[in-house]
């Protein structure tokens, strides 16, 4: 059967809600007053932007709020997607030392929130216009994600003049399209990429380089270029059945849920989400809450194994999705040309390696498949666009870490296309710092790290800024475990 | 279970906690809800020639998420009429003839002191106070800490009173003087029975950064208020403690200010007080709070085998001494235990920065301490540099881990040496100066 929507608007209204709705004010001080203000802060290492988060926390704490946006902001121009959207609980909030006292960690992304709510929702411009005397060097941003932004902001505050390609209708990438809507809304999204205009940078959107514009003329007309058009389409699957009108790719889902109005997104009665990565889970729970009466996902391997954060898994649990481990699409059963099942294979570990259990295909009702076993690499595309370039064999871009420049000097890059895949956040750091590497490349002058009033006075030994060094709260339980 | 019966100059109380005079003992329908909470005595909200109020008369003090660590006023005396008060007093007395009640007193001329006194007696009270404390309104009508600033008036006051006082009469010390054991001395020269301290600071407890007027706001404008709560404690108990130690003075003592615990009571106890008086306290949680006073004193009285309150009582007074007779080769230096640090560094800094630069950030492998506390592998860790740590204590003070930083004493060989006998040997050509801290 065709898919259609199946709630009414208020009902998706309500499922839709913020997941971690705002702080008051009051709950802001609150938390806040509980941070302990340390020096040469873990949660600043865990964050890839090395935001100063004690910094920005007194701030609020002392009734500054408007301060702490501009401590946020000058780290991370997406601070305030970041805010919704980071897995805090294995980065900032995960290596908050509060935990080593057995107590909650501070509630960094609520309060990254609150601050930065607070500046938009009054209009303040806490960032300082960028110096007027523009350097007379032009970089070209390829993508208007969360690399693209980052990287673009941070060089129009070095003076430079940016113009940033898209070749979609909006800009913010993932952000605007891809996140979970209960986690944050697009309008967040759309009202950075305001802010990124509104530091000089031009933007051109529903435009493709390679199509509507020659890399030729970019090369020609630009001093440097940096890349961040992140991954390609859902991976798929090759099983019969694929292109079924019900099958889509899981970001395609999420995009309608984005662009349309609730009450018009069409969803299965019964939903099948291949894949247990943070995506799916994203696509599975949101099945639920458009009202699906049963959402599961198929997992070829075992609990364990999945790549979704432990806090994901658990909320999708809690809105009620299921779980199909061990199990391997091999077709999608159609009725009358729609969906009408998903045959399974049972699989077995052989050696680390996944094998299919011949004889235990069985057939599990389903109306719609969504498919989210993570994004194609771009790779054919790049080598089209950039034929010098060095793709390695994971299929990413090479570059340097700390600059993000690539075998070709005026190349640079950052976000998934160079990285496979991470964090929202991981993406703006790199964009960040792509930019000092573009400014390095383009102007010989060199700056400092981040300036963290926090830490000011580390004569010896402070440990630096996550975007520099980021470290990862999970990395780290792994790292103490052998204590044990 | 200790014995937590008090005597005050004779004036008696089932445990030593009073409701100070203020808004919580304003009247009779308080004082029955104080005793049924468990409240030993009420001292009365200060009688005399009936005042008017203001709207608008208090304001507080906040610090972080915590409310009220201080609390200022300028509400006046009772603005009851006297018969009002006297009438229930003696109602008060009635129904709870064990418990205290002591009415606190103020007015201006010899007669007006005599009447007053007679009256106090007349209604069956326990005791008397004299209130020559208020920093706000009053003074500026020749009473309060008008008085009490001046021994020479407290002392020509008190004497009236003593001239017709058949009830046992305690002189209230006002903390907005350079030397509160003057006033005390006077008041024991006068023939006083007790004093009672400290009374409330003259304050201003913040600006409204918008009018630009201090709170409590009346129509524009502000005045001075008195300052009370947790906040003032030590400089309470620094003034309990001088007058506990003041031969010269000599008198039973009254503690006020700031207690709002069993161990705010405990230390003023250790430090002189008979009875305790409790106001903030209570205008923040109501008179229940008095049910853990009594029961966690107890308990700790219990677990030091101390029998009663006297046992307790004055213990700390002689532990405080000059400056100049300290031991200047006493050493201590603090050490670290990385077992219990959660890394946040922050003694690092504040010794850094606040003070004597005695605190290294050094990788803790190099320390040996694994891999190092808090959440990250292999950060800096802090460690003292003993050889220069002056032990001044502000690395532990900082620190929010329980017994995580210890000042620990280090046996040097040393034989003490005050100032004074370093001043003699410096003199005698025995020693060469110390030098200073690096």
């Amino acid at each position: 059967m065709p898919l259609s929507p199946l709630l009414p608007a208020d009902v998706l209204a309500a499922n839709f809600a913020d997941l971690k709705p705002p702080l008051r004010p009051q709950e802001a001080l609150v938390e806040a007053s509980r941070c302990l203000y340390c020096f040469d802060a873990p949660c600043i290492m865990a964050c890839p932007t090395g935001i100063d988060i004690p910094a920005f926390i007194k701030k609020i704490a002392f009734g500054n709020p408007a301060g702490a946006a501009k401590t946020i902001l000058t780290a991370n121009i997406l601070g305030a997607s970041c805010a919704r959207v980071c897995p805090t609980s294995v980065l900032c909030e995960g290596a908050c030392v509060l935990e080593d006292r057995d107590e909650q960690p501070i509630m960094i992304g609520r309060l990254q929130r609150f601050a930065t709510d607070y500046v938009e929702q009054r209009g303040l411009r806490v960032l300082p216009q960028p110096p007027a005397n523009n350097s007379g060097r032009k970089i070209a941003v390829i993508g208007a994600g969360p690399a693209g932004l980052g990287c673009a902001a941070e060089l129009a505050q070095l003076g430079h003049r940016v113009t940033i390609f898209e070749r979609q209708k909006q800009a913010g990438g993932l952000n605007t399209y891809g996140i979970a809507y209960y986690k944050m809304k697009p309008q967040v999204s759309l009202a950075e990429v305001e802010l990124v205009k509104s530091l000089g940078v031009e933007l051109r959107t529903g435009l493709a380089v390679g199509k509507d514009i020659a890399v030729s003329t970019l090369e020609k007309d630009f001093d440097a270029v940096f890349i961040g058009v992140g991954l390609g389409t859902a991976t798929r699957l090759h099983i019969p059945g694929e292109e079924l009108p019900e099958v889509l790719d899981a970001l395609e889902f999420i995009s309608r849920i984005h662009t349309d109005p609730l009450h018009t997104v069409p969803v299965g009665r019964r939903v099948a989400v291949i894949g247990a990565g943070n995506t799916a889970i994203d696509a599975v729970t949101q099945s639920k809450r458009l009202g699906a009466d049963r959402a599961f996902i198929v997992y070829r391997r075992g609990e364990g194994d999945m790549s979704a954060y432990d806090f994901e898994y658990a909320h999708a649990k809690d809105d009620g999705a299921q779980f199909i481990f061990h199990a391997l699409p091999v077709e999608v059963v159609a009725t009358n040309g729609h969906v009408s099942g998903l045959k399974l294979i049972r699989t077995r570990l052989a050696g680390g390696r996944v094998e299919p259990i011949p004889g235990t295909e069985f057939v599990e009702p389903c109306d719609m498949v969504l498919k989210a076993v993570g994004q194609e690499k771009q790779v054919k595309m790049l080598r089209g666009l950039f034929p010098e370039l060095v793709i390695d064999d994971r299929g990413v871009i090479a570059h340097d870490p700390l600059t993000g420049q690539t075998n070709v000097p005026h190349l640079f890059v950052g976000g998934d296309c160079g990285n496979g895949g991470r964090e929202v956040v991981n993406a703006v750091g790199e964009g960040k710092k792509a930019a000092h590497g573009i400014h390095v490349f383009l102007t010989g002058q060199t700056f400092g790290p981040p300036l963290q009033p926090s830490r000011l006075g580390a004569k010896q030994g402070a440990t630096g800024s996550g975007l520099m060094s980021p470290i990862r709260a999970h990395e780290l339980e792994a790292a103490l475990s052998p204590k044990t | 279970m200790a014995d937590l019966s008090c005597n005050l100059a004779g004036i008696k109380s089932p445990n030593p906690f009073w409701v100070a005079s203020g808004p919580p003992a304003n009247t009779g329908y308080q004082a029955h809800r104080a005793f049924e909470a468990g409240w030993g005595g009420v001292v009365w909200k200060t009688i005399g020639t009936p005042i008017v109020n203001v709207a608008s008369r208090y304001s507080a003090l906040n610090h972080g998420k915590d409310r009220m660590i201080g609390l200022n006023n300028i509400e006046l005396i009772s603005d009851r009429a006297p018969e009002v008060n006297f009438r229930e007093i003696a109602e008060v007395k009635k129904r709870w003839p064990h418990h205290a009640v002591i009415a606190s007193l103020m007015v201006e001329t010899r007669a007006e002191w005599h009447e007053f006194v007679r009256r106090a007696a007349d209604a069956g009270a326990d005791g008397i106070e004299l209130n020559f404390g208020c920093p706000h309104g009053m003074c500026e009508r020749g009473m309060g800490s008008a008085v009490g600033q001046q021994p020479a008036v407290a002392e020509k006051i008190t004497s009236w009173v003593m001239e017709v006082a058949t009830i046992p009469v305690i002189v209230k010390l006002t903390p907005n003087v350079t030397d509160v054991t003057a006033v005390a001395r006077a008041a024991k020269r006068a023939g006083a029975d007790a004093i009672s301290l400290i009374n409330t600071i003259n304050s201003i407890t913040n600006v409204n950064l918008d009018t630009f007027v201090p709170e409590p706001t009346v129509r524009g404008l502000s005045s001075h208020g008195g300052y009370c709560g947790p906040a003032v404690k030590p400089i309470a108990l620094n003034m309990v403690q001088a007058c506990a130690a003041d031969p010269e003075v000599g008198l039973p003592i009254s503690g006020i200010g700031g207690i709002t615990s069993w161990r705010d009571a405990a230390e003023f106890i250790a430090l002189g007080a008979t009875s305790l008086q409790v106001c903030t306290a209570i205008m923040h949680y109501g008179f229940r709070i008095v049910e853990d006073m009594n029961d966690g004193l107890n308990a700790y009285l219990d677990s030091k085998g101390m029998k009663s309150l006297a046992d307790l009582r004055g213990k700390s007074v002689q532990t405080l001494q000059k400056w100049e007779n300290l031991d200047l080769n006493w050493q201590r230096v603090a050490r670290i235990d990385y077992e219990k640090c959660i890394g946040c560094n922050l003694c690092y800094i504040a010794c850094e920065d606040g003070a004597h630069q005695c605190i290294d950030l050094k990788s803790p492998d190099e320390l040996k301490v694994g891999l190092g506390p808090g959440r990250v592998p292999h950060k800096p860790v802090p460690k003292v540099r003993e050889e220069d740590c002056v032990g001044c204590n502000l690395c532990s003070l900082v620190c929010p881990v329980d017994d995580c930083i210890t000042m620990t004493e280090i046996p040097n060989g040393k034989s003490p040496m005050t100032w004074s006998n370093y001043q003699d040997k410096l003199a005698k050509g025995e020693m060469q100066p110390i030098s200073p801290h690096p």
